[in-house]
Protein backbone atom coordinates (compact mmCIF):
# COMPACT_ATOMS: atom_id res chain seq x y z
CA UNK A 1 0.00 0.00 0.00
CA UNK A 2 0.95 3.18 -0.57
CA UNK A 3 0.63 6.18 1.78
CA UNK A 4 1.31 10.10 1.08
CA UNK A 5 2.07 12.64 3.61
CA UNK A 6 1.30 15.23 0.98
CA UNK A 7 -0.59 18.38 2.31
CA UNK A 8 -1.49 21.00 0.18
CA UNK A 9 -2.09 24.77 1.29
CA UNK A 10 -3.61 27.59 -1.03
CA UNK A 11 -2.72 25.17 -4.24
CA UNK A 12 0.82 24.72 -2.65
CA UNK A 13 2.10 21.28 -2.26
CA UNK A 14 4.23 20.03 0.75
CA UNK A 15 5.88 16.53 0.75
CA UNK A 16 4.61 16.19 4.28
CA UNK A 17 3.09 18.48 7.11
CA UNK A 18 6.19 18.50 9.03
CA UNK A 19 7.83 22.02 9.02
CA UNK A 20 10.33 23.20 11.04
CA UNK A 21 9.18 26.01 13.54
CA UNK A 22 10.16 29.71 13.56
CA UNK A 23 13.11 30.82 15.80
CA UNK A 24 14.78 27.07 16.67
CA UNK A 25 15.74 26.90 13.10
CA UNK A 26 17.70 29.45 11.95
CA UNK A 27 17.76 29.74 8.30
CA UNK A 28 18.57 26.38 8.05
CA UNK A 29 22.18 26.24 7.38
CA UNK A 30 23.20 24.84 10.92
CA UNK A 31 20.89 22.00 11.11
CA UNK A 32 21.46 21.03 7.10
CA UNK A 33 24.86 20.03 8.31
CA UNK A 34 23.47 17.05 10.66
CA UNK A 35 20.63 15.86 7.83
CA UNK A 36 19.28 16.78 5.10
CA UNK A 37 16.88 19.41 5.60
CA UNK A 38 15.24 18.38 1.99
CA UNK A 39 13.32 15.39 4.10
CA UNK A 40 11.10 18.05 5.57
CA UNK A 41 7.95 19.50 4.35
CA UNK A 42 8.85 23.29 5.23
CA UNK A 43 11.18 25.37 7.23
CA UNK A 44 9.97 28.61 8.69
CA UNK A 45 12.67 31.19 8.99
CA UNK A 46 14.09 32.93 12.22
CA UNK A 47 11.79 35.98 12.59
CA UNK A 48 12.88 38.52 10.23
CA UNK A 49 11.64 42.46 10.44
CA UNK A 50 11.87 45.12 7.73
CA UNK A 51 15.68 46.57 9.57
CA UNK A 52 18.28 44.48 11.40
CA UNK A 53 17.63 43.47 14.90
CA UNK A 54 20.00 43.43 17.51
CA UNK A 55 18.14 41.15 19.81
CA UNK A 56 17.27 41.64 23.48
CA UNK A 57 20.35 41.99 26.11
CA UNK A 58 20.26 39.87 29.24
CA UNK A 59 19.70 36.70 29.38
CA UNK A 60 17.70 35.62 26.72
CA UNK A 61 17.08 31.40 27.71
CA UNK A 62 16.09 29.87 30.89
CA UNK A 63 14.99 26.28 31.59
CA UNK A 64 12.21 25.33 33.34
CA UNK A 65 10.26 22.13 33.94
CA UNK A 66 9.41 20.64 30.54
CA UNK A 67 9.55 23.92 29.01
CA UNK A 68 12.15 26.86 28.04
CA UNK A 69 11.41 30.29 28.55
CA UNK A 70 13.02 33.14 25.69
CA UNK A 71 13.59 36.28 25.08
CA UNK A 72 15.67 36.51 22.03
CA UNK A 73 13.79 39.78 20.93
CA UNK A 74 13.44 38.76 17.37
CA UNK A 75 17.95 38.89 16.33
CA UNK A 76 17.87 39.32 13.11
CA UNK A 77 19.48 40.35 9.30
CA UNK A 78 16.63 42.53 8.03
CA UNK A 79 14.56 41.15 5.20
CA UNK A 80 17.13 42.37 2.55
CA UNK A 81 20.09 40.73 3.82
CA UNK A 82 17.90 37.89 4.22
CA UNK A 83 16.87 37.69 0.36
CA UNK A 84 20.19 38.71 -0.37
CA UNK A 85 22.56 36.01 1.45
CA UNK A 86 20.25 33.30 2.89
CA UNK A 87 17.02 32.84 0.71
CA UNK A 88 19.03 31.63 -2.02
CA UNK A 89 20.88 28.67 -0.18
CA UNK A 90 17.52 27.90 1.35
CA UNK A 91 15.60 27.40 -1.88
CA UNK A 92 18.18 25.03 -3.32
CA UNK A 93 16.80 22.89 -0.60
CA UNK A 94 13.98 20.24 -1.88
CA UNK A 95 11.47 21.59 1.03
CA UNK A 96 9.25 24.81 1.80
CA UNK A 97 10.65 28.18 2.47
CA UNK A 98 8.32 30.38 4.69
CA UNK A 99 9.18 33.18 5.94
CA UNK A 100 8.33 34.68 9.25
CA UNK A 101 7.96 38.48 9.05
CA UNK A 102 7.46 40.21 12.10
CA UNK A 103 7.26 43.82 12.71
CA UNK A 104 6.36 47.02 14.89
CA UNK A 105 4.75 48.94 12.70
CA UNK A 106 2.05 48.73 10.17
CA UNK A 107 4.37 50.30 7.66
CA UNK A 108 7.32 47.89 8.65
CA UNK A 109 5.15 45.13 7.65
CA UNK A 110 4.16 46.44 4.47
CA UNK A 111 7.65 47.59 3.25
CA UNK A 112 8.83 44.09 3.67
CA UNK A 113 6.14 42.70 2.15
CA UNK A 114 7.02 44.84 -0.79
CA UNK A 115 10.47 43.12 -1.02
CA UNK A 116 9.61 39.99 -0.74
CA UNK A 117 7.38 40.36 -3.43
CA UNK A 118 10.31 40.89 -5.78
CA UNK A 119 11.75 37.48 -4.49
CA UNK A 120 10.72 33.90 -4.40
CA UNK A 121 9.79 32.24 -0.85
CA UNK A 122 7.04 29.72 -0.98
CA UNK A 123 5.11 31.47 1.65
CA UNK A 124 4.69 34.34 4.69
CA UNK A 125 3.98 33.53 8.07
CA UNK A 126 2.77 36.63 9.11
CA UNK A 127 4.10 36.81 13.08
CA UNK A 128 1.43 38.94 14.92
CA UNK A 129 2.46 37.00 18.32
CA UNK A 130 5.63 37.68 19.44
CA UNK A 131 6.07 38.41 23.35
CA UNK A 132 9.82 39.50 23.09
CA UNK A 133 9.47 42.71 21.67
CA UNK A 134 8.37 45.89 23.12
CA UNK A 135 6.64 47.08 20.06
CA UNK A 136 4.04 45.96 17.65
CA UNK A 137 4.11 42.18 16.83
CA UNK A 138 2.28 40.31 19.56
CA UNK A 139 0.15 43.78 19.66
CA UNK A 140 -1.54 43.17 16.58
CA UNK A 141 -2.34 39.65 17.47
CA UNK A 142 -4.01 40.26 20.93
CA UNK A 143 -7.63 41.21 19.88
CA UNK A 144 -10.02 40.26 16.55
CA UNK A 145 -9.78 44.01 15.39
CA UNK A 146 -6.14 44.26 15.44
CA UNK A 147 -5.37 40.82 13.73
CA UNK A 148 -7.84 41.54 11.19
CA UNK A 149 -6.42 45.10 9.86
CA UNK A 150 -2.98 44.07 9.70
CA UNK A 151 -4.21 40.62 7.78
CA UNK A 152 -5.72 42.14 5.30
CA UNK A 153 -3.37 45.04 4.44
CA UNK A 154 -0.78 42.80 4.04
CA UNK A 155 -3.10 39.99 2.04
CA UNK A 156 -3.52 42.83 -0.54
CA UNK A 157 0.01 43.50 -0.85
CA UNK A 158 1.41 39.79 -1.24
CA UNK A 159 1.72 38.25 -3.79
CA UNK A 160 2.24 34.93 -1.31
CA UNK A 161 0.18 33.16 0.20
CA UNK A 162 -0.10 34.22 3.85
CA UNK A 163 -0.75 32.16 7.12
CA UNK A 164 -0.79 33.77 10.53
CA UNK A 165 0.94 33.04 13.41
CA UNK A 166 -1.39 33.00 16.60
CA UNK A 167 -0.34 34.08 20.02
CA UNK A 168 -2.00 32.37 22.62
CA UNK A 169 -2.08 35.16 25.15
CA UNK A 170 -5.04 36.65 22.83
CA UNK A 171 -7.95 37.76 24.54
CA UNK A 172 -10.07 34.70 22.39
CA UNK A 173 -7.96 33.15 20.11
CA UNK A 174 -10.66 31.06 18.12
CA UNK A 175 -11.95 34.65 17.63
CA UNK A 176 -8.81 36.00 16.54
CA UNK A 177 -8.49 32.65 14.10
CA UNK A 178 -11.47 33.37 12.37
CA UNK A 179 -10.92 37.05 12.04
CA UNK A 180 -8.02 36.21 9.65
CA UNK A 181 -9.97 33.72 8.02
CA UNK A 182 -12.30 37.05 7.27
CA UNK A 183 -9.39 39.49 6.42
CA UNK A 184 -8.31 36.51 3.56
CA UNK A 185 -5.91 34.53 5.37
CA UNK A 186 -4.32 31.29 3.79
CA UNK A 187 -3.99 29.14 6.77
CA UNK A 188 -3.29 29.76 10.41
CA UNK A 189 -0.57 28.54 12.79
CA UNK A 190 -0.63 28.73 16.53
CA UNK A 191 0.51 28.65 19.13
CA UNK A 192 3.34 30.96 19.80
CA UNK A 193 4.70 30.96 23.01
CA UNK A 194 3.15 31.26 26.16
CA UNK A 195 3.38 34.99 27.93
CA UNK A 196 5.56 33.72 31.32
CA UNK A 197 8.11 34.78 33.53
CA UNK A 198 11.26 33.65 36.16
CA UNK A 199 12.66 34.84 38.86
CA UNK A 200 15.83 34.51 40.35
CA UNK A 201 15.48 34.77 44.22
CA UNK A 202 19.20 35.00 44.52
CA UNK A 203 19.61 38.34 42.36
CA UNK A 204 15.81 39.10 44.17
CA UNK A 205 14.56 40.24 40.29
CA UNK A 206 12.92 38.83 37.52
CA UNK A 207 15.53 36.75 35.05
CA UNK A 208 15.00 38.78 32.00
CA UNK A 209 15.70 42.28 31.62
CA UNK A 210 11.56 42.71 29.90
CA UNK A 211 10.31 40.39 33.06
CA UNK A 212 8.06 38.17 30.78
CA UNK A 213 9.37 35.92 28.21
CA UNK A 214 7.80 33.23 26.38
CA UNK A 215 7.50 29.33 27.62
CA UNK A 216 8.05 26.91 24.73
CA UNK A 217 8.33 22.99 25.24
CA UNK A 218 6.25 20.08 26.00
CA UNK A 219 5.03 21.92 28.85
CA UNK A 220 2.86 24.30 26.94
CA UNK A 221 1.21 20.82 24.26
CA UNK A 222 -2.05 20.08 26.24
CA UNK A 223 -3.15 24.10 26.29
CA UNK A 224 -1.82 24.13 22.52
CA UNK A 225 -3.89 20.60 21.40
CA UNK A 226 -6.95 22.49 23.06
CA UNK A 227 -6.07 25.38 20.88
CA UNK A 228 -6.05 23.86 17.46
CA UNK A 229 -8.75 21.84 18.40
CA UNK A 230 -11.14 24.71 19.10
CA UNK A 231 -9.68 26.90 16.54
CA UNK A 232 -9.98 23.71 13.77
CA UNK A 233 -13.76 23.61 14.88
CA UNK A 234 -13.80 27.36 13.96
CA UNK A 235 -12.28 27.88 10.48
CA UNK A 236 -12.27 26.43 7.46
CA UNK A 237 -8.51 27.54 6.32
CA UNK A 238 -5.98 24.97 7.48
CA UNK A 239 -4.77 24.82 10.39
CA UNK A 240 -0.56 24.64 11.44
CA UNK A 241 -0.38 22.93 14.77
CA UNK A 242 2.87 24.06 17.17
CA UNK A 243 3.57 24.35 20.83
CA UNK A 244 5.34 20.97 22.42
CA UNK A 245 5.97 18.48 19.76
CA UNK A 246 8.64 16.37 20.69
CA UNK A 247 8.15 13.14 18.15
CA UNK A 248 5.75 11.90 15.64
CA UNK A 249 3.28 10.87 18.21
CA UNK A 250 2.61 14.02 19.62
CA UNK A 251 2.67 15.58 15.62
CA UNK A 252 -0.39 12.83 15.27
CA UNK A 253 -1.86 14.24 18.09
CA UNK A 254 -2.27 17.32 16.37
CA UNK A 255 -3.31 16.04 13.05
CA UNK A 256 -6.20 14.30 15.39
CA UNK A 257 -7.06 17.65 17.00
CA UNK A 258 -7.32 18.97 12.91
CA UNK A 259 -4.08 20.13 12.51
CA UNK A 260 -3.36 20.10 8.58
CA UNK A 261 0.66 20.92 9.17
CA UNK A 262 2.67 20.53 12.36
CA UNK A 263 5.60 22.84 12.96
CA UNK A 264 8.59 21.62 15.37
CA UNK A 265 10.15 23.81 17.47
CA UNK A 266 11.73 23.58 21.00
CA UNK A 267 12.89 19.70 19.93
CA UNK A 268 14.74 20.82 17.39
CA UNK A 269 17.63 21.93 20.83
CA UNK A 270 16.81 18.48 22.76
CA UNK A 271 16.64 16.06 19.67
CA UNK A 272 18.64 17.87 16.49
CA UNK A 273 17.83 15.52 14.27
CA UNK A 274 14.07 15.22 15.83
CA UNK A 275 12.43 16.89 12.29
CA UNK A 276 13.60 13.65 10.17
CA UNK A 277 13.01 11.40 12.57
CA UNK A 278 9.22 12.43 12.96
CA UNK A 279 8.82 12.75 9.27
CA UNK A 280 9.74 8.80 9.10
CA UNK A 281 7.71 7.90 12.42
CA UNK A 282 4.81 9.31 10.90
CA UNK A 283 5.43 7.61 7.84
CA UNK A 284 6.09 3.69 9.52
CA UNK A 285 2.86 4.54 11.63
CA UNK A 286 0.52 5.09 8.62
CA UNK A 287 1.62 1.99 6.87
CA UNK A 288 1.30 0.27 9.91
CA UNK A 289 -2.35 1.44 10.79
CA UNK A 290 -3.17 1.34 6.61
CA UNK A 291 -3.53 5.29 6.53
CA UNK A 292 -3.62 6.45 2.89
CA UNK A 293 -3.74 9.73 3.97
CA UNK A 294 -3.66 12.15 6.70
CA UNK A 295 -7.47 13.43 5.55
CA UNK A 296 -8.38 9.89 7.10
CA UNK A 297 -7.00 10.86 10.62
CA UNK A 298 -7.33 15.08 10.25
CA UNK A 299 -9.46 16.03 12.85
CA UNK A 300 -11.37 12.90 14.14
CA UNK A 301 -11.54 13.51 17.45
CA UNK B 1 24.70 7.20 22.95
CA UNK B 2 27.92 5.89 24.47
CA UNK B 3 29.53 4.39 27.51
CA UNK B 4 30.73 6.12 30.57
CA UNK B 5 34.21 5.07 31.96
CA UNK B 6 34.30 6.90 34.50
CA UNK B 7 32.86 9.89 36.71
CA UNK B 8 34.89 10.86 39.69
CA UNK B 9 34.89 13.87 41.80
CA UNK B 10 38.37 15.49 41.49
CA UNK B 11 37.75 18.76 44.04
CA UNK B 12 34.98 20.11 45.88
CA UNK B 13 32.13 20.13 43.02
CA UNK B 14 34.08 19.39 40.45
CA UNK B 15 34.10 16.11 38.34
CA UNK B 16 36.05 14.22 35.36
CA UNK B 17 34.01 12.58 33.33
CA UNK B 18 35.56 9.89 30.83
CA UNK B 19 33.55 8.76 27.83
CA UNK B 20 34.52 5.65 25.85
CA UNK B 21 34.56 5.77 21.90
CA UNK B 22 36.72 7.73 19.72
CA UNK B 23 35.74 11.44 19.53
CA UNK B 24 37.43 14.48 17.84
CA UNK B 25 37.49 18.16 18.77
CA UNK B 26 39.73 20.71 19.10
CA UNK B 27 40.89 22.26 22.28
CA UNK B 28 38.07 24.77 23.16
CA UNK B 29 35.61 23.29 21.48
CA UNK B 30 32.70 21.92 23.12
CA UNK B 31 30.41 19.03 23.50
CA UNK B 32 26.44 19.05 23.81
CA UNK B 33 26.33 16.13 26.58
CA UNK B 34 22.59 15.29 27.65
CA UNK B 35 21.96 13.79 31.03
CA UNK B 36 18.13 12.88 30.14
CA UNK B 37 15.53 11.99 27.71
CA UNK B 38 13.67 14.76 28.58
CA UNK B 39 13.82 16.54 31.33
CA UNK B 40 16.03 18.76 31.80
CA UNK B 41 15.47 19.13 28.08
CA UNK B 42 18.61 21.09 27.10
CA UNK B 43 21.51 19.74 26.36
CA UNK B 44 24.50 20.77 28.58
CA UNK B 45 27.38 22.70 26.64
CA UNK B 46 30.66 21.12 28.32
CA UNK B 47 34.15 21.84 26.56
CA UNK B 48 36.55 19.13 26.31
CA UNK B 49 39.24 18.79 28.95
CA UNK B 50 41.08 15.67 27.06
CA UNK B 51 40.66 13.57 23.89
CA UNK B 52 42.56 9.84 24.60
CA UNK B 53 42.74 7.38 21.99
CA UNK B 54 40.02 5.67 23.01
CA UNK B 55 37.73 8.39 24.62
CA UNK B 56 37.32 11.57 25.78
CA UNK B 57 36.95 13.44 29.18
CA UNK B 58 35.27 16.60 30.35
CA UNK B 59 36.54 18.55 33.84
CA UNK B 60 32.62 19.89 34.64
CA UNK B 61 31.53 21.62 37.91
CA UNK B 62 27.88 21.04 39.76
CA UNK B 63 26.18 24.76 38.30
CA UNK B 64 22.25 23.17 38.01
CA UNK B 65 20.06 20.22 37.66
CA UNK B 66 21.39 19.32 34.47
CA UNK B 67 25.47 19.16 35.93
CA UNK B 68 24.03 17.40 39.24
CA UNK B 69 22.34 14.88 37.31
CA UNK B 70 25.21 14.42 35.51
CA UNK B 71 27.30 13.93 38.51
CA UNK B 72 25.18 11.11 39.47
CA UNK B 73 26.17 8.93 36.53
CA UNK B 74 28.13 5.97 36.91
CA UNK B 75 31.09 3.82 35.39
CA UNK B 76 28.55 1.59 32.72
CA UNK B 77 26.35 4.19 32.24
CA UNK B 78 25.41 5.64 29.17
CA UNK B 79 25.20 9.13 27.90
CA UNK B 80 24.48 10.72 24.61
CA UNK B 81 26.95 13.54 23.41
CA UNK B 82 26.96 15.40 20.05
CA UNK B 83 29.66 17.64 18.75
CA UNK B 84 32.58 18.88 18.49
CA UNK B 85 30.92 22.02 18.17
CA UNK B 86 32.35 26.00 18.07
CA UNK B 87 35.68 27.49 17.04
CA UNK B 88 38.40 26.68 19.62
CA UNK B 89 41.72 28.07 20.92
CA UNK B 90 43.62 29.07 17.49
CA UNK B 91 47.23 26.95 16.84
CA UNK B 92 49.96 29.04 17.89
CA UNK B 93 53.92 28.56 18.33
CA UNK B 94 56.48 30.85 20.49
CA UNK B 95 55.85 31.89 23.85
CA UNK B 96 52.17 31.08 25.23
CA UNK B 97 51.33 32.18 28.62
CA UNK B 98 47.76 29.69 29.37
CA UNK B 99 46.15 31.29 32.35
CA UNK B 100 42.98 29.61 34.05
CA UNK B 101 40.63 30.54 36.91
CA UNK B 102 38.32 27.70 38.73
CA UNK B 103 36.66 25.61 36.18
CA UNK B 104 38.05 27.86 33.35
CA UNK B 105 40.82 25.33 33.75
CA UNK B 106 38.70 22.67 32.05
CA UNK B 107 39.10 23.14 28.18
CA UNK B 108 42.99 24.42 28.86
CA UNK B 109 44.29 20.94 29.64
CA UNK B 110 44.02 20.37 26.01
CA UNK B 111 45.62 23.15 24.81
CA UNK B 112 48.11 23.00 27.04
CA UNK B 113 49.14 19.19 25.66
CA UNK B 114 48.55 20.30 22.17
CA UNK B 115 50.35 23.41 22.10
CA UNK B 116 53.41 22.19 24.33
CA UNK B 117 54.00 19.21 21.75
CA UNK B 118 54.16 21.23 18.69
CA UNK B 119 57.38 21.82 18.04
CA UNK B 120 60.70 22.40 20.26
CA UNK B 121 60.85 26.49 20.40
CA UNK B 122 57.42 26.52 21.53
CA UNK B 123 57.08 26.88 25.59
CA UNK B 124 53.81 26.69 27.03
CA UNK B 125 53.42 28.34 30.62
CA UNK B 126 50.14 27.57 32.26
CA UNK B 127 49.06 29.46 35.55
CA UNK B 128 45.72 28.58 36.88
CA UNK B 129 44.21 29.71 40.54
CA UNK B 130 41.96 28.41 42.21
CA UNK B 131 39.92 30.15 45.11
CA UNK B 132 39.46 26.77 47.73
CA UNK B 133 41.91 24.13 46.36
CA UNK B 134 43.55 23.02 43.81
CA UNK B 135 41.36 20.85 40.54
CA UNK B 136 43.23 17.56 40.12
CA UNK B 137 46.74 16.67 41.64
CA UNK B 138 50.21 19.35 40.14
CA UNK B 139 51.65 16.73 38.67
CA UNK B 140 48.98 16.32 36.31
CA UNK B 141 49.79 19.69 35.34
CA UNK B 142 53.01 19.83 35.47
CA UNK B 143 53.37 17.20 32.63
CA UNK B 144 51.70 19.23 29.90
CA UNK B 145 53.24 22.06 29.73
CA UNK B 146 56.47 24.32 30.17
CA UNK B 147 56.20 25.32 33.87
CA UNK B 148 53.45 25.34 35.54
CA UNK B 149 52.24 27.87 38.10
CA UNK B 150 49.02 27.44 40.71
CA UNK B 151 47.54 29.90 43.39
CA UNK B 152 44.92 29.37 45.77
CA UNK B 153 43.05 32.09 46.78
CA UNK B 154 45.17 35.02 45.69
CA UNK B 155 44.99 36.74 42.22
CA UNK B 156 46.46 34.69 39.50
CA UNK B 157 46.87 37.79 37.31
CA UNK B 158 49.55 39.31 38.93
CA UNK B 159 51.81 36.54 38.30
CA UNK B 160 51.46 36.51 34.86
CA UNK B 161 53.92 39.14 32.81
CA UNK B 162 52.17 39.26 29.89
CA UNK B 163 54.56 41.07 28.00
CA UNK B 164 57.13 38.43 28.18
CA UNK B 165 54.70 35.79 26.00
CA UNK B 166 54.17 36.66 22.07
CA UNK B 167 50.44 35.09 22.96
CA UNK B 168 48.21 34.64 25.20
CA UNK B 169 45.08 31.85 26.27
CA UNK B 170 42.80 32.31 29.26
CA UNK B 171 39.42 30.76 30.19
CA UNK B 172 37.63 31.91 33.86
CA UNK B 173 35.75 34.71 35.24
CA UNK B 174 35.37 37.85 33.63
CA UNK B 175 36.92 39.88 35.32
CA UNK B 176 40.39 37.83 35.13
CA UNK B 177 39.76 37.66 31.18
CA UNK B 178 39.57 41.41 30.91
CA UNK B 179 42.34 42.36 33.29
CA UNK B 180 44.90 39.72 30.93
CA UNK B 181 43.09 41.62 27.61
CA UNK B 182 43.88 44.73 29.50
CA UNK B 183 47.67 44.16 29.57
CA UNK B 184 47.71 42.72 26.46
CA UNK B 185 46.29 46.02 24.48
CA UNK B 186 49.07 47.75 26.74
CA UNK B 187 51.90 45.67 25.46
CA UNK B 188 50.58 44.76 22.04
CA UNK B 189 49.73 41.20 22.53
CA UNK B 190 46.62 38.85 21.28
CA UNK B 191 44.77 37.53 24.19
CA UNK B 192 41.99 35.22 23.08
CA UNK B 193 39.27 34.39 25.69
CA UNK B 194 36.95 31.86 26.18
CA UNK B 195 33.80 33.07 26.43
CA UNK B 196 30.77 31.37 28.83
CA UNK B 197 27.17 31.28 27.52
CA UNK B 198 23.58 29.76 27.81
CA UNK B 199 22.95 27.84 25.39
CA UNK B 200 20.15 26.56 23.53
CA UNK B 201 20.66 24.49 20.72
CA UNK B 202 24.74 24.72 20.28
CA UNK B 203 24.99 24.82 16.95
CA UNK B 204 24.05 28.23 16.06
CA UNK B 205 20.62 28.45 15.32
CA UNK B 206 18.75 30.16 18.16
CA UNK B 207 20.58 32.98 19.31
CA UNK B 208 20.26 32.35 22.84
CA UNK B 209 24.19 32.84 23.29
CA UNK B 210 24.38 36.27 21.40
CA UNK B 211 27.44 38.00 22.40
CA UNK B 212 28.01 42.03 21.34
CA UNK B 213 31.61 42.28 19.65
CA UNK B 214 32.99 45.26 18.36
CA UNK B 215 32.40 42.92 15.22
CA UNK B 216 28.50 42.89 15.62
CA UNK B 217 26.71 40.41 17.08
CA UNK B 218 28.37 37.02 17.49
CA UNK B 219 27.18 33.36 18.67
CA UNK B 220 29.33 31.91 21.34
CA UNK B 221 28.68 28.54 19.84
CA UNK B 222 29.05 28.31 16.59
CA UNK B 223 31.37 31.92 16.46
CA UNK B 224 33.24 31.20 19.53
CA UNK B 225 33.33 30.55 22.40
CA UNK B 226 37.17 31.90 21.42
CA UNK B 227 37.42 35.36 20.58
CA UNK B 228 39.96 37.72 20.62
CA UNK B 229 39.92 39.64 23.56
CA UNK B 230 39.33 43.05 22.53
CA UNK B 231 36.77 42.09 20.40
CA UNK B 232 34.25 41.11 23.41
CA UNK B 233 35.50 43.51 26.32
CA UNK B 234 34.73 47.57 26.47
CA UNK B 235 38.16 48.84 26.97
Amino acid sequence: MTCSLGVKLNQIEFKNPVIAASGTFGFGQEYNGIYDVGILGGICTKGLTFEPQGGNTGIRLWETPMGILNSIGMENPGIEAFIRKELPQMKKWNTRIIVNLGGATEEEYLKSVESLNNSNPDMIELNISCPNVRKGCMAFGMNEKGAAEIVRKVKDASRHPVIVKLTPNAENIVRVAVACEEAGADGVSLINTVKAMAVDINEKKAVFENVYAGLSGPAIKPIALRMVHEVYKAVSIPVIGIGGIMNWKDALEFIMAGAHFIQVGTANFVNPEIGKEIVLGMQTYMEKEGIRSLEEIRGII
Amino acid sequence: MALIKGNKKVAGDIYLLEVEGRFEGKPGQFYMIRVAEVDPLLSRPISIFEITENGIKFLYRIVGEGTRLLSKKRQGDQISLRGPYGNGYPSATGKIAIVGGGIGAAPLYETCKKLNNCNDTTAVDLYLGFSDEIILKENEWERICSSFFYDVGGIITEYVDVAKYDIVMTCGPDVMMKKLVMEGKKYGKQVYVSIESRMGCGIGACLSCTCITTKGNKKVCKDGPVFLGEEVYDL
